[in-house]
């Protein structure tokens, strides 16, 4: 059975203090009622634990943490996942800005639409290999600076007009990889990056996430894996290596 | 090949009738300065490549080896001069951005050595160290407005707080710009003399994990290596806006020194670029800041305190009463001495201010805004001597890092090439065969003589003061007077001139 924390009046101090101590307690499945706009909430958690949040959590959701995963029953506000190390986040609805902010490991599922500079930093390392996926659209400096990982945009029920990603998408990027649905235009992304041709693991790993997206939010895989995906990769892993002159 | 107008900084001579052909400087110079002509039957130099790190003379067994400025003089010219010069020729063949190592070494005034200590004479007399307890010991942390005391015990939370056995710290360089070796040196030094070194941005190894006690574990704009275990294993977090080597610019370690174990402690592939670029792409104002002060807090459970480096820039003061505001526990200032394993070179000559100005102006500024009790201030930079040292503390600091200093008693001759990665003394490179020659255990007591030697030389001079805790001189400017500074350096430092 659930354990459902009520966080109406309480500040992130206090928030945070329950939570910490529930799953301190060892509860395997917590419930966190009336949130709004608390920030941190489960920073740098770890353990095998599930948060179902119900309401608007604050910046900052899941930062650093590690392990945890996290179902939130409407939007996310600012750096969700920030430096997150591993775990699940799933988001029934949009999130503001820098989502998965140097994001290292784990999992981010947002339903809707992300704000600026969503995925930059990300990196990769063995095994951790961080995945962010974003149902709608992005905006401004996706993947900037990515070093590592994968991100997936998908543009589900975007008007026409609104484009799926802002402009410089994946400027500076030099790990890692994306994947948009449909196809942006050139002058979109960033001078670092290349479209290069879809191969089949591409499509595998593209099913892998995408199969976890239509459980979580009801959508119909095979429908959204018909449409054409615009593969996205850094010219090289080493994009400044030539700006330099030794004195 | 087309002329190239780069000439030699350096002169190998060598003694041709000591010189026993060893061979000692050609295997250990990482530039290939030296080699063996078998036809000559005699060993010849590359003066080109001789950085001026002296690792072969210091080697050569019969002292054959004389390093000389090359003598090549160029048209007097008080404006164009040999450095304006030569390093046109360099970006004329490259179209690279100019690369330096370590600090400024430009001529700007030295306000260090403008400020005169003060002694006591007669009307109160001075303390002998030697037989008398001195205090040196320092928290660093943020103080509560009021502390309530009830049967002995302290009522309510004091939030966390580090202890130093002595006010100087060891300044955040990464496992990456320099050795593992380097860092285990500054690790083992700093458990020894009850003090604390800094894991700069490049993560934690796994074998400094046991040093945690005397870690400051840094979390930059690249967040490399930057996990829970991680913010958990020291014993405070150092959020890293600025470094005042490179103000404003961030930094990229390059794909050559990320080995295997670079990499492992980075966790970023092998080979890949590590690129901190300028800002935190979460913190574009002060409440940005506090957002991110407060997430490392929440993740660690208030357990530790959180600090915040800053460059020292024109607005320095202002900047530092936001930070206080925004929660950092102590605020670290890095002047524009501040040492570097790379910067730009225009950058690092240019921009910032001396740590002295600044030190002065944010302690001021913090007291006038009646916020100085609440956080502490380390400030680093160019710390050459203990003199600095206690200058810094009566000028207001709380403590000093030191980094270049450190390196030195490590062994690094200042040559200025650390981005090269082949530092001859094994410090500023991850070659195995470089990295050996630094031994961790020599290291460690090489730079924990370097702190004892200034504690006791601290010590000398507040007993001189006749000050017997550092604590009394913290922010003491009477015991300042300046020397050869204009009325409004001296308004800036708020130091009378001597004499007055």
């Amino acid at each position: 059975m659930a354990v459902s924390i009520n966080l109406k009046g309480l500040n992130f101090k206090q928030s945070g203090k329950l939570l910490k101590k529930a799953a301190a307690h060892g509860e395997k499945e917590i419930e966190l009622t009336n949130v709004n706009g608390q920030r941190y909430i489960a920073a740098g958690l770890k353990g095998d634990l599930r948060i179902n949040i119900y309401g608007t959590p604050g910046n900052d959701l899941a930062a650093y943490m590690d392990g945890p995963e996290i179902s939130v029953m409407g939007n996310a506000q600012d750096g969700c996942c920030n430096t997150m190390n591993s775990g699940r986040v799933i988001i029934n609805g949009s999130v503001g800005d820098i989502a998965g902010y140097a994001m290292r490991g784990g999992e981010l599922f947002i339903r809707g639409n992300a704000g600026y500079r969503t995925g930059i930093h990300m990196k990769e390392y063995k095994d951790n290999v961080p995945a962010l996926v974003i149902g709608g659209r992005a905006g401004d400096f996706l993947g900037e600076y990515m070093a590592g990982g994968i991100i997936i945009v998908l543009g589900l029920g975007i008007e026409p007009g609104d484009e799926i990603v802002g402009n410089f998408c994946g400027a500076g990027m030099h790990g890692g990889v994306m994947y948009i649905r449909g196809s942006a235009a050139p002058h979109k992304f960033g001078k670092e990056v290349k479209s290069v041709k879809m191969e089949e693991r591409d499509y595998v790993l593209l099913e892998k996430y995408l199969k976890q997206f239509c459980d979580y939010f009801n959508e119909n895989l095979k429908k959204i894996m018909e449409g054409s995906f615009q593969k996205i990769i850094p010219f090289n892993k080493r994009p400044y290596g030539n700006l330099y002159t030794p004195h | 090949m087309a002329l190239s107008l780069k000439m030699p900084e350096f002169l190998i001579k060598r003694q041709a009738d000591t010189c026993s052909k060893c061979l000692l400087c050609v295997k250990q110079c990482a530039n290939k300065v030296h080699y063996y002509d078998e036809k000559k039957d005699s060993v010849l130099s590359v003066d080109t490549n001789c950085v001026g790190c002296h690792r072969c003379a210091a080697v050569c067994p019969t002292r054959s080896i004389y390093i000389l400025r090359y003598p090549l003089e160029f048209r007097r010219n008080a404006y164009w001069t040999e450095e304006a010069i030569t390093s046109i020729y360099k970006q004329a063949e490259s179209g690279g951005i100019l690369l330096a190592g370590m600090g400024s070494d430009r001529d700007y005034p030295i306000y260090w050595d403008k400020m005169l200590i003060n002694a006591s004479q007669v009307t109160n007399p001075s303390i002998d160290p030697l037989r008398e307890p001195m205090e040196l010991k320092t928290f660093l942390g943020r103080r509560p407005k009021t502390v309530v005391v009830e049967e002995k015990e302290i009522k309510g939370e004091i939030p966390p707080k580090l202890e130093l056995e002595v006010p100087i710290m060891f300044a955040a360089m990464s496992f990456g710009a320099i050795s593992l070796n380097a860092v285990k040196s500054l690790a083992k030094a700093a458990e020894k003399e009850g003090t604390y070194f800094n894991t700069g941005e490049g993560g934690l190894h796994r074998d400094l994990y046991r040093y945690g006690n005397n870690t400051i574990v840094q979390v930059a704009s690249g967040r490399f290596g930057v996990h829970p275990e991680y913010l958990n294993a020291g014993a405070a977090v150092e959020i890293k806006i600025g470094q005042g080597a490179k103000p404003g610019i961030g930094g990229h370690l390059p794909g050559e020194k990320v080995g295997e174990e670079v990499s492992k402690t980075r966790m970023i592939p092998l080979g890949s670029d590590a690129i901190s670029p300028a800002p935190h792409h979460d913190i574009y104002s002060i409440e940005d800041l506090r957002q991110l002060i407060f997430s490392l807090k929440e993740a660690m459970d208030y357990k530790k305190p959180v600090g915040v480096k800053i460059a020292a820039v024109h607005n320095i003061a202002a900047i530092a009463s936001g930070i206080a505001r925004a929660g950092a526990d102590f605020i670290v200032i890095d002047g524009f001495r501040g040492g570097t394993g790379a910067a730009p070179k225009r950058t690092r000559d240019n921009v910032g201010i001396p740590i002295e100005l600044a030190l002065a102006a944010v302690d001021s500024r913090l007291r006038d805004e009646s916020i100085r009790n609440e956080v502490s201030l380390v400030v680093s930079g160019g710390i050459r001597n203990s003199a600095d040292v206690v200058k810094a503390i009566a000028l207001g600091a709380d403590a000093v890092y030191i980094g270049t200093a450190a390196l030195i008693a490590l062994g690094c001759h200042m040559c200025q090439k650390c981005y090269t990665g082949k530092c001859n003394w094994g410090i500023a490179t991850q070659d195995p065969q470089l990295t050996k020659r630094l031994d961790p255990e020599m290291g460690a007591e090489r730079a924990a003589n370097l702190i004892r030697a200034w504690k006791h030389e601290i010590k000398d001079m507040l007993g001189g003061m006749g000050i017997n805790a550092v604590e009394s001189l913290r922010g003491n400017r009477l015991m300042l007077r300046g020397i050869g500074l204009t009325d409004r350096e001296l308004k800036i430092l708020g130091i009378k001139a001597a004499g007055e």
